[in-house]
């Protein structure tokens, strides 16, 4: 599938998802949704509001679906190509699987950050510039531009310290944490409003962990952060909103501290207790 | 009792040597001689051709006439001349403008093949462009005489078509199987994960492949061209029956070419064994075979290369 030139469809599109024109103080919604691999349903009736500019974490036992749910946000799911959809998910009020969404802009909005850090095989600088250059290939920054940008992300992640005298190196010979922290400076430039993370630390040592997790909650409130973790204590520190997932349903949305201290469902209970999963 | 009995003949065993430790060591050992074997006959090839050349590298052998000289005339009865400038320049026009056909086709198909098909159309395609390089290449020289020349002819109004353009397309076409194959294998070892990384960051399914695919996997498509050029400098028949077969520097892609490999193959049964011109040609077989040897170990390293990182 090529991607067509933007049309008028989609600069409305991209003015509508826009939350600053946004009516509610929701950044995702989702209704009714269903989604199969192939034959088999991942996620049935998944009905959730995630706040704006807030943490959500989602846990739940491997298999659950929320990996899956958190891959359908920004529709990269699409890439196994078996994927089928039922009901809406909703980005700042506009349903992105509707025809008129190009997935380009889609993607621009929400950014990723995966289980393996995954930078290119380029250089720390060519890697924070690649989605910037993706997305505004329109016009030529000059060298002392594009040197800002490169050092106002890395040092977001704090993580400009200790690459700034190898910019040029290669991105695949830091260490994982360092990959995992390139690869949340790298969706900055883009200007997301909400940052996906499938198990960011899933990779990583405890020290590298701990320093993934700070950042985290360093970015709190400049993006609408929702982040998948198999580790209950991570989503316990990191997040303000925790869903719990199980069989591809959502058992518990609630604030983090309720759910962990006063958990409404007896399911719920016994995995944060720790009797499966 | 009878416990204490077998553990002793146990003991006694273990010098025992059974039917299967002798099929185990004659297997081995035909296996290392099936592996060795092929270096054996490699370097034995190699030995043959150069003692064959050797008496000419010694006597009649001047360098600078070999390299230089655009006049091969072995069969001068005053003063036999050997210069292979003329059929190196036949050689590198029709590899030269082969590669220019096979680039963009194998490129094409191995991005096709490797990045947009899938299922059963990618497995069928495959196996088509394997059975494509396995077509023999005296079937392409016939296409280049019975297809290509009166194609030529009409389309371009010249008098004949056997020249650098016929042998050129061709020869592109010959190696373009084996290069899409060795491309499409350089595009496959990208891990997905570089794809998934710039599609989440919002690329095209274009800028996916041109800014992050393409650059990964450069070393690998670097050595599928090698490899393709490797096989225009060996190619003989094909050549043989297509370029005209005129010693000549060619000025335009209608003038008519020999080939190194041509050369060798139509004279080397019409001259006395251990005459001068039977040595020049095995001297000429000696440079291919050089030139050929660099150039598939430069496109085997690159590609190794590839596959460690």
């Amino acid at each position: 599938m090529i991607q067509s030139q933007p049309t008028a469809a989609t600069q409305a599109m991209a003015s509508h998802i826009d939350p600053e024109t946004a009516t509610s103080d929701l950044a995702i919604r989702t209704q009714k949704l269903d989604l199969w691999y192939g034959t088999f349903q991942a996620l049935s009736q998944i009905d959730l509001n995630i706040k704006n500019g807030i943490i959500t974490s989602m846990i739940g036992p491997s298999g659950c679906g929320k990996s899956t749910f958190l891959r359908s946000v920004n529709r990269i799911n699409e890439r196994l190509g078996y994927v089928r959809i039922k009901g809406t998910i909703e980005v700042f009020d506009k349903d992105i699987y509707d025809q008129d969404v190009e997935l380009v802009q889609l993607r621009k909005q929400i950014g990723m950050v995966f289980q393996r850090p995954n930078p290119l095989p380029a250089s720390i600088r060519d890697n924070i510039l690649y989605g910037h250059r993706l997305h505004y290939s329109g016009k030529r920054l000059s060298r002392t531009e594009q040197d800002s940008i490169v050092e106002d992300a890395l040092r977001q992640v704090l993580l400009w310290d200790k690459v700034k005298d190898k910019l040029n190196k290669r991105a695949t010979g830091l260490s994982l944490e360092e990959q995992q922290k390139l690869c949340i400076a790298r969706l900055l430039p883009v200007q997301p409003q909400i940052l996906l993370m499938d198990e960011p630390c899933s990779a990583l040592d405890p020290k590298g962990t701990a320093a993934v997790e700070e950042l985290i909650w360093e970015l709190r409130g400049k993006y609408t952060i929702l982040i998948v973790t198999h580790n209950m204590a991570q989503a316990r520190r990191a997040s303000e909103e925790c869903i719990f997932m199980l069989m591809g349903k959502v058992v518990e949305h609630t604030p983090t501290d309720q759910l962990f201290v006063t958990p409404r469902h007896k399911e719920t209970a016994d995995y944060i207790e720790g009797r499966y999963g | 009792m009878t416990q204490e009995l077998s553990r002793s003949v146990d003991l006694a065993s273990f010098d025992r040597r059974d039917k299967d430790w002798y099929i185990d060591k004659t297997i081995q050992f035909i296996v290392f001689l099936g592996g060795i074997s092929a270096i054996l006959f490699i370097i034995g090839i190699f030995a043959f051709v150069t003692k064959e050349g050797f008496g000419f590298l010694f006597e009649d052998f001047s360098f600078s006439e070999f390299f230089f000289s655009p006049w091969w005339e072995p069969t001068d009865e005053d003063e036999p001349t050997y210069g292979i400038l003329a059929l190196v320049a036949g050689t590198a026009s029709v590899t030269g403008l082969a590669m220019l056909v096979a680039i963009p086709f194998s490129l094409g198909a191995a991005i096709y093949i490797g990045e947009f098909a899938t299922g059963k159309k990618r497995e069928s395609l495959k196996v088509l462009v394997e059975l494509l390089a396995a077509i023999p290449s005296v079937v392409w020289g016939f296409i280049g005489l019975s297809i290509m020349n009166p194609l030529i002819i009409a389309l371009f109004d010249v008098p004949v078509g056997l020249n650098v353009l016929n042998a050129g397309v061709i020869l592109g076409l010959m190696a373009a199987p084996i290069m899409t194959s060795i491309a499409e294998d350089a595009l496959k070892a990208v891990p997905d994960r570089y794809r998934e990384a710039a599609e989440a960051l919002g690329a095209t399914r274009w800028q996916v492949i041109f800014k992050t695919v393409i650059p990964a996997a450069k070393n690998g498509l670097l050595g599928a061209v090698l490899l393709g050029v490797g096989r225009g400098f060996g190619e003989t028949m094909a050549v043989l029956m297509a370029t005209g077969h005129a010693i000549n520097i060619p000025g335009s892609v209608f003038d008519p070419v020999r080939a190194l490999t041509a050369t060798i193959a139509a004279e080397l049964g019409e001259t006395a064994v251990g005459s001068p011109h039977y040595e020049a040609l095995f001297t000429i077989g000696i440079f291919l075979f050089l030139i050929t040897f660099v150039i598939n170990l430069t496109a085997d390293l690159i590609v190794r290369g590839v596959r460690e990182q």
